[in-house]
């Protein structure tokens, strides 16, 4: 427990300091939730635009730190050879990946403060209540556990500098096919049949329809959410490599 | 023998029967410990010493038995035995390839071995790798630390991994990194770095110490201060497997040396057992002719260099005087004179040797 705290608090630290992290983490999320809220880029299902936007954008910031950044960091850690003088401690895989988590988790908790305060001073009214606050923490969750384990999937497999690009570019694609900025009701409706097969797809609904409209997820959201939960970071357990 | 009867006694079989008064007792005792069957803390002692692992006692720290580790059809260990005792420090010699790493490596569990076993403590690196690494410090080849951390931090943070860590402050001190200890990794000279990684292998008081080129990148004086690391941890009955390619380094604090080339072992020993025959090897003013001195001394020489001849043939008064004598008549004068081969010498023909195909 007392590796696992130290290792957490680690991960944290080093998730704040790193430039790049906070670009990823804290600085395009904020710039995308003012720009998209502000412009008419992009059509809204909502009349106050921000109302749309704010929940897209919580889904988001699950999508840059469990998949994109830990997934990044991790595939320079193996890099640099840091994950193979963890090997031979006696930290473990196990409290390894639970302290990355643990640091996602932290970092998560952080971005969803600060962004909530944004769209807040954009005027946003999130719905729900206290009902809906509770399955808006259990989706985050489930997402967070879902990106995490495609991140480390990634990170576990290729070199860095790919890694580095699959990450980005994965972001990139999901961020415009999940339903963050862009309604699923403009995608092409083959795309709007898979979204919700997709963890950030199926987030990215799922907080829609709470904090947007008020209702619960659907059924098929936590399925969806629950089975990424389970079995990406179980094939990242078994396919993640220390050198 | 006595090393034999303690693996045997670990894996359950029938043991032969100690030799002497000495073996004995050793026997009774490590018969009384394996009866009381209590968890006692490992032993601290000398070369040779044994090591107490739960209700098991085991004599070699490190053992690889035929080892064999293949890459697709390419065998980058070939059918390599090795013992090391605990207090013995061991070096693996070779050329860049010669499967040093590789061995290190299946030792620390990266990798099971493709035939043949290896053990730690008598565990296996693989199925029993965190009972393996608690009680085994490494320092890697491209074993890194984050960027932003400072020598201090990292020691600090890696200590909570560990049951009875070292103290953060002593190793600092110990290998001289007071000076840096607030200074992120990505600014340390290359010496400190690696002095920073040997601080973290000692960090869990390591019983198995493996060091992949520790001296690699350090200067004179930083190799001083690893040397004595090196001996303190030897003296304290920890076992140390090192590879290099720092022969006087191996030659300095070496136990036992094995000479690795493509895989196999090509000689492994004492110094003493690897120094070979006897030889008078000369150093001269100037170039002198092998085959005069072959027959003054009815012996093979051969050139070695422009100012040096290797005689094969051993050393007497009379012999050195005619080598003088001669050296004197052709208006030379003799430099230096050994009558064994270097380490060195001796790795660079042996590795010869076996690129030319002429050993058996």
């Amino acid at each position: 427990m007392k590796a696992w705290f130290a290792q957490t608090r680690a991960e944290v630290r080093m998730n704040v300091r790193r430039g790049e992290t906070l670009l990823l983490t804290i600085g395009i999320p904020v710039l995308l939730l003012v720009f998209f809220s502000l412009t008419h880029v992009t059509t809204s299902p909502a009349l106050h635009r921000v109302n749309f936007i704010a929940p897209g954008i919580l889904a988001l910031c699950v999508l840059s730190t469990s998949l994109v950044a830990l997934s990044i960091a991790t595939g320079f850690e193996r890099s640099y050879g840091v994950l193979r003088r963890l090997f031979v401690t006696p930290l473990g895989q196990r409290r390894l990946i639970g302290a990355k988590i643990g640091g996602v988790l932290v970092t998560e908790a952080i971005q969803v403060l600060v962004l909530s305060l944004v769209a807040l001073a954009l005027a946003w009214h999130p719905r729900g209540g206290a009902t809906g606050a509770l399955e808006v923490v259990a989706l985050l969750l489930l997402g967070s556990a879902g990106c995490a384990g495609i991140g480390l999937l990634l990170a576990g497999q290729l070199r860095a500098e790919v890694n580095l690009a699959a990450s980005n570019g994965l972001y990139l694609i999901l961020l415009l096919v999940s339903g963050i900025v862009v309604p699923v009701s403009s995608l092409p409706s083959f795309v709007r049949h898979v979204v919700v097969g997709l963890p950030s797809g199926a987030l990215a609904e799922g907080l829609h329809r709470v904090l947007g409209q008020g209702r619960s997820p659907t059924t098929a959201d936590w399925v969806s959410l629950a089975v990424w939960a389970v079995l990406a970071p179980l094939l990242a357990a078994r396919t993640f490599r220390f050198d | 023998m006595f090393r034999v009867q303690f693996n045997d006694l670990i894996h359950g079989r029938e043991v032969d029967a100690p030799s002497s008064q000495s073996s004995l007792d050793e026997f009774r005792f490590t018969t009384q410990l394996r009866e009381i069957n209590h968890v006692v803390k490992p032993t601290e002692g000398p070369k040779g010493s044994l090591e107490r692992l739960g209700s098991r006692v085991v004599s070699n720290a490190v053992e690889m038995r035929n080892l064999t580790v293949s890459f697709g059809n390419v065998d980058a260990v070939d059918d390599v035995t090795l013992h090391i005792t605990y207090g013995e420090v061991a070096t693996l010699l070779g050329p860049n390839g010669a499967g040093k790493t590789t061995a290190v490596e299946t030792l620390l569990g990266f990798r099971s071995p493709s035939l043949g076993s290896v053990r730690v403590h008598g565990l296996d690196p693989v199925r029993d790798h965190r009972e393996v690494v608690a009680r085994t410090g490494a320092l890697l080849q491209r074993g890194g630390v984050w960027f932003p951390m400072t020598p201090r931090q990292v020691l600090d943070l890696t200590a909570t991994y560990y049951e009875a860590p070292r103290e953060t402050a002593e190793l600092l001190t110990l290998l001289d990194l007071d000076r840096c200890a607030r200074t992120p990794w990505r600014r340390l000279s290359g010496g400190e770095q690696q002095r920073t990684l040997l601080a973290l292998a000692l960090l869990g008081r390591p019983k198995v110490l493996v060091l992949d080129e520790p001296t690699t990148s350090v200067d004179p004086e930083g190799r001083q201060v690893i040397r004595d690391i090196i001996r303190a941890e030897r003296d304290r009955g920890c076992a140390l497997l090192i590879t290099t390619h720092e022969l006087d380094e191996a030659e300095r604090l070496a136990d036992h040396l094995v000479i690795l080339h493509q895989g196999r072992v090509v000689a492994q020993g004492s110094q003493l057992d690897l120094a070979g025959e006897p030889e008078l090897i000369v150093e001269t003013s100037g170039p002198v002719d092998p085959a005069a001195l072959a027959a003054i001394l009815k012996c093979e020489v051969r050139s070695d260099g422009p100012l040096r001849v290797r005689c094969t043939i051993e050393s007497s008064p009379e012999r050195i005087a005619a080598v003088t004598t001669y050296l004197t008549s052709i208006g030379l004068s003799m430099v230096s004179m050994r009558t064994r081969a270097s380490l060195e010498e001796r790795y660079l023909d042996l590795i010869a040797d076996e690129r030319k195909g002429t050993r058996p």
